[in-house]
């Protein structure tokens, strides 16, 4: 196919001509091209098919305001739905393909929806698929889904990666139209920190689509020349396909860049495209203006477009969708488009103006006080039927129609916060108004400025005054002439008498429907559009959204301020979830935390478990074992027996000091610290402001001005900042200072009868470590393995005799190499933290499971630890009569009766021969585990008055997992009840 | 002197390098860290303990100076020491016996990996990575910001050298994300 309606001139590159292929057709254009572009050059007008009735449908404009030219490009797991063909930039090679029709573009079998469009009027569906209610969910919803749409994802992942970035500027400038530029120039030679950002690739905005004049040189010239200019000053960035999306708090806007949209595929380690976070002192927002269109009888054919995208289609592009055009305007604008594609060979076949005093023209028929009142072909315009001011119809044949209705400020980012546009009757449309974003300002035609020597001007001065506002000398640049002409409109909404005139095309919203949605009283602008759908989608009723209120306000009797618009919001056009995804994604969703002994682990072989962002080895399966609890039993039963090691330094660990630390950990622990011996550790347990457990650890002191204390792996965190808070908001006069040692410091629970002959080989030997030197819940620093420091405590979660000993982070792998190789002749084991969760919970320790968010201090069985001498945050609130019930829960063992049976964790507890339901619930099992030292199955967990019920035997039920046996309450202390071990 | 052998952050014997067009990144694991607080009512006993120790006054809010012995910012009345490893395993315990009740000091060597980024173009790195105004940076420049979720400090030791500190754990997560951005920058 030849690019028959390609015209002379434009800002494409003839030297290069590309390839690409839509559906089924391979066709060539130009570098410069957008795939818009290129399919009208090579005579393709139909473009896609509307969204409920399937209607053929053509661009209607020439930017990202696009409803209907929407299509999936390229192919494979990089194929995008939902693209508008008008921002699309052709690259060789590219691939698009039609959406929401079957079996092709041209024939598609549902645009049957367009015969039966009686029964699809606004909010059918709401009407239609009532009963039966069932039906919604199973049947009417995917039908309808499957029915209307638009594009189709690939279900492949996406291959490309996409980044998140971080700008600073002094002025951030939104579009590069004349206003923008002349903004640009006067702030850059300021010496601002400038940003320039335009979604489109070729700065200029406007000034590429026109033929205008400025100075002695084309616009379009003088915004290349411009834009040269402002690439050679060090302090402005020019940021062009980039979109600013949304306004934000304090100056902060989004912006999108597309960074490798317009390539095959991206540069290998580069990002498709780059979501910006900038920060700006100040912004101007020079966003331009979008042409809306008039409303009339079958308005939607492909050809009918914005009178301002055929001229720039054929200014910038030089391309036409037809060798003959018409012109449908309310203003003097429509007739620039008429003058410019005349001058380009273009026929124009005449321009039809709603007004009587409308301009005459010697180079086309003007046909004053007319209006469109009906339009034919079936894929494609043929003709117009034009009604004059006499009431008389005839025929015109043209394969295109500008309809211009006139231009609407592009407010959407003054609204971002909450901001409400108002209504300026000199150019009948909403301009920015009430409260800006912080910093903004507006220049150009986004504040109703329309001629270009307007908007030079006051983007040149806005630019200036934040110069100056920011303590620069702001310079007066030299801007050319250029045309200033006023803007002549008399409103034309739409034609009346239609029954099918299209207001907003993407969704298939017809006047008519706005008519019935106020007939049944969604009277609200609001409602108007959840209703009708009208302002939804990927254009966000860009060009709909103007018609739509103003055939609401004349059925409601009100003005077009009256009825007012509907809420803006981010992001301004589409924006692909990868973008707001950044980097985080699959294995990188978050960073990994890596144990010291991480490498010496996976040389082993270990099988590691996500513990928050940790990875910590779960067991060390050995050749032989075919299964994991084999491993876990072998594990448990060697430490219990002789002697295992446990990488634990993913505990948190905060070191506290200060002449008030001894204060301030009795401020923080419930049970008091003040008086722990210098070289002793203690268990404490720390209490939320509402007497409920925090957390629970132990704490060591080194100094009468310095502890260690120890959180679980998940509280590492909001300990830390819980003890900032109260440091620094609850008693800023304590003498306290905090800092995390978590990573500073490899950790290892050494454990079992065995643990210590096997430490007095790495200690040195100035370090007594017997029982008598070194006692159960003793702490020192001591040094290993000829000098290097390190630190010892006497604790125990396994309930054995054992150790945990601490060295620099860096030397954590060889301390595991040698205290594994020391023990071998003990057979040491390493284990993971199945086998640790299986040690503790024989020996009856509360973990995670039991520190839910729900349990007190007495549900745990400490209820005796919460001081009563002194203050501490939380036990004056856990003293609430609500958690100190005579029959509350209390931490049990449970035993199976039947030794075959399983204790799940989950399930809940019954008195035998009462009804299983909520009102009966006795309490719940938080943790269990085969115990290989037991024979069985155990569980530990809360129930009713549960230290008053040892021997009692309780029905166990799981109704979701079928669960339904007895147990016994036990001892929740299966292993070693008196503690002889852990004391040896 | 003991015998055990360290690894890096990366998990490695030697440290790491990497160059990708004008951007080395380097693993540094040669410089001890200490942290020192001031304590209550001693805040200029420990400006005086400090300015002894690094021969210039500790640096003020935000900023980082001082060589071979260096001090950031990291709060009110609260700095980090930096020393080379070689002469200085034992910095902690050395400002703690100059610290006589007046500061609290941690040890904090290895809470931290030590990433440096020298070379052009850092500016077009950063801002793939954090919030940080890099391109503002003139050198003595000390933030705490998030790269990659994780908590970092952001040393600008000189225009074309940027040093972050980030947990020691997630080194590997950091490095990639550096790396990352990067190849996506250059």
């Amino acid at each position: 196919m030849t690019q028959r309606n390609r015209l002379q001139g434009g800002l494409i590159d003839r030297s290069k001509t590309i390839s690409f292929r839509f559906d089924d057709r391979w066709m060539k254009g130009h570098p410069g091209d957008t795939l818009a572009s290129a399919l009208l050059a090579n005579g393709v007008r139909l473009m896609g098919r509307s969204f409920k009735y399937h209607r053929p449908r053509g661009p209607l404009s020439a930017g990202s305001e696009e409803p209907n030219a929407i299509v999936a490009l390229r192919t494979g797991a990089r194929q995008e739905p939902n693209t508008r063909a008008t921002t699309a930039e052709l690259f060789d090679g590219l691939t698009a393909q039609s959406q929401n029709r079957w079996p092709s573009l041209a024939f598609d079998a549902l645009s049957i929806n367009d015969r039966l469009s009686s029964f699809f009027a606004a909010g059918f569906y709401y009407k239609t698929f009532m009963w039966p209610a069932a039906f919604w969910e199973k049947l009417y919803e995917p039908m309808i889904r499957r029915a209307a749409g638009l594009g189709a994802l690939s279900l492949q992942p996406d291959p490309d990666s996409y980044d998140k970035g971080y700008l600073h500027c002094d002025v951030l400038i939104i579009g590069a139209g004349p206003a923008g530029l002349a903004a640009a120039l006067t702030a850059g030679e300021a010496g601002l920190r400038v940003i320039l950002a335009d979604e489109d690739p070729l700065p200029g905005g406007r000034l590429n689509a026109e033929r205008l004049e400025m100075g002695q040189q084309a616009s379009h010239a003088w915004a290349a020349e411009t834009t040269a200019w402002l690439a050679a000053m060090p302090n402005v960035r020019l940021m062009m396909r980039t979109t600013v999306t949304g306004a934000f708090d304090h100056g902060v806007y989004g912006a999108l860049e597309r960074v490798s949209d317009h390539l095959p595929v991206p540069p290998e380690g580069k990002p498709r495209q780059i979501l910006w976070r900038i920060y700006s002192a100040r912004a101007i927002l020079a966003a331009g203006a979008t042409e809306r269109p008039i409303v009339f009888e079958n308005n939607d054919r492909p050809g009918i477009m914005l009178a301002g995208a055929l001229r720039a289609y054929a200014n910038r592009w030089a391309a036409t969708p037809a060798k003959e055009i018409a012109v449908f305007t309310n203003n003097d604008d429509g007739h620039r488009t008429a003058s410019d594609l005349a001058a380009k060979g273009v026929t124009v076949a005449a321009v039809i103006d709603t007004r009587t005093d409308a301009p005459k023209s010697a180079r086309y028929e003007v046909v004053a006080g007319g209006t469109v009142t009906g339009t034919s072909g079936r894929l494609g315009l043929k003709r117009i039927e034009v009604t004059d001011a006499r009431g008389q119809s005839r025929r015109i044949d043209c394969g295109a129609l500008g309809v211009s209705g006139g231009w609407n400020p592009n407010v959407s980012l003054t609204c971002h916060q909450r901001g409400r546009p108002e209504w300026d009757a000199n150019i009948h449309a909403f301009v920015p108004g009430g409260t800006l974003p912080e910093g903004m300002v507006v220049a150009g035609a986004a504040e109703g400025a329309f001629s270009t020597h307007a908007a030079l001007h006051a983007g040149a001065r806005v630019a200036a005054a934040i110069a100056a506002d920011l303590g620069k000398t702001p310079p007066s640049p030299d801007l050319p002439q250029a045309e200033d002409a006023p803007v002549s409109l008399t409103p034309f909404w739409h034609v009346a008498g239609t029954t099918r005139a299209w207001v907003d095309q993407q969704n298939d919203v017809t006047a008519k429907d706005i008519r019935l949605a106020h007939q049944e009283n969604f009277t609200s602008v609001e409602h108007l559009k959840r209703y009708t759908t009208l302002g939804m989608a990927t254009d966000q009723g860009k060009t709909s959204n103007m018609a739509g209120l103003a055939i609401m306000a004349e059925v409601a009797g009100k003005s077009i301020p009256e009825v007012g618009t509907t809420m803006f919001r981010p992001p301004y056009t589409p924006t692909a979830i990868g973008a707001f995804a950044g980097r985080s994604r699959g294995t990188e969703f978050r960073p990994v935390r890596k144990t010291p002994s991480h490498v010496w682990a996976a040389e082993q072989g270990a099988t590691f478990v996500e513990v928050g962002m940790w990875l910590r080895a779960q067991w060390f399966a050995r050749p032989g074992e075919s299964h994991w609890r084999e491993t876990v039993n072998r594990e448990v039963l060697q430490t219990r027996n002789s002697v295992g090691i446990c990488d634990v330094t993913t505990l948190g660990k905060i070191d506290v000091q200060g002449s008030d630390a001894a204060a301030f950990m009795n401020m923080m622990y419930c049970n008091g610290f003040a008086k722990l011996p210098v070289g002793k550790t203690r268990y404490g347990l720390m209490l939320r402001e509402d007497g409920i457990a925090m957390d629970d650890g132990t704490a060591a002191r080194f100094a009468e001005d310095h502890y260690v204390v120890t959180t679980t792996t998940a509280n590492a965190v909001p300990v830390y900042r819980h003890m900032e808070f109260v440091r620094q908001c609850l008693f800023p006069d304590m003498d306290v200072q905090l800092i995390s040692t978590t990573e500073a410091w490899a950790q290892f629970a050494v454990a079992g009868p065995n643990s210590r002959k096997l430490l007095q080989k790495i200690v040195d030997a100035d370090h007594d470590i017997s029982n008598e030197a070194f006692p159960f819940m003793a702490c020192a620093e001591i040094t290993v393995c000829g000098g290097l420091r390190a630190r010892l405590f006497r604790i125990s979660f396994s309930g054995e005799m054992a150790f945990e000993i601490a060295v620099p982070t860096r030397y954590g792998d060889a301390l595991m190499r040698r205290m594994m190789a020391a023990g071998e002749e003990f057979g040491v084991v390493p284990y993971g933290t199945e086998a640790l969760g299986v040690m503790r919970i024989e020996k009856g320790h509360a973990a995670g499971n039991e520190l839910n968010g729900t349990i007190t201090a007495l549900n745990l069985g400490m209820g005796r630890m919460v001081s009563k001498k002194k203050d501490a945050i939380g036990s004056k609130l856990s003293e609430r009569e609500g958690l100190n019930e005579e029959d509350a829960l209390k931490l049990v063992g449970f035993k199976p009766v039947d030794a075959q049976d399983t204790v799940p964790a989950g399930a809940h507890l019954m008195t035998r021969g009462t009804p299983v339901d909520a009102a009966h619930d006795q309490g719940y099992v938080t943790s269990a585990c085969y115990s290989p030292n037991l024979g069985h199955h155990i569980g530990i967990g809360f129930l009713k008055s549960g230290d008053a019920r040892m021997g009692e035997v309780l029905r166990l039920v799981s109704p979701l997992t079928g669960v339904d046996h007895e147990v016994e309450v036990v001892s929740p202390h299966f292993i070693d009840p008196e503690g002889d071990r852990l004391r040896a | 002197m003991h015998d055990l052998n360290p690894i890096t952050p990366l998990g490695a014997a030697e440290a790491r390098v990497d160059t990708h067009g004008p951007v080395t990144l380097t693993e540094v694991t040669d410089r001890a860290l200490a942290s020192v607080a001031a304590r209550l009512g001693h805040e200029d006993e420990t400006v005086a303990i400090l300015t002894d120790f690094l021969g210039a006054t500790p640096p003020a809010p935000a900023r980082l100076a001082g060589a071979p012995l260096t001090a950031f910012w990291t709060g009110p009345d609260q700095w980090m020491i930096e020393a080379p490893l070689a002469t200085h395993e034992d910095l902690a315990a050395r400002l703690a016996a100059m610290a006589d009740g007046a500061m609290s000091v941690t040890e904090q060597t290895d809470a931290w990996c030590r990433f440096d980024l020298t070379g052009a173009g850092l500016p077009e790195v950063f801002e793939r990575l954090c919030a940080a105004d890099t391109r503002s940076f003139a050198g003595g420049e000390a933030l705490r910001t998030a790269i990659d979720h994780l908590g970092c400090f952001l040393l600008c030791r000189a225009v074309g050298h940027i040093s972050v500190l980030g947990p020691r754990s997630a080194a590997g997560s950091l490095h990639h994300a550096l790396l990352t951005a990067i190849r996506s920058a250059h």
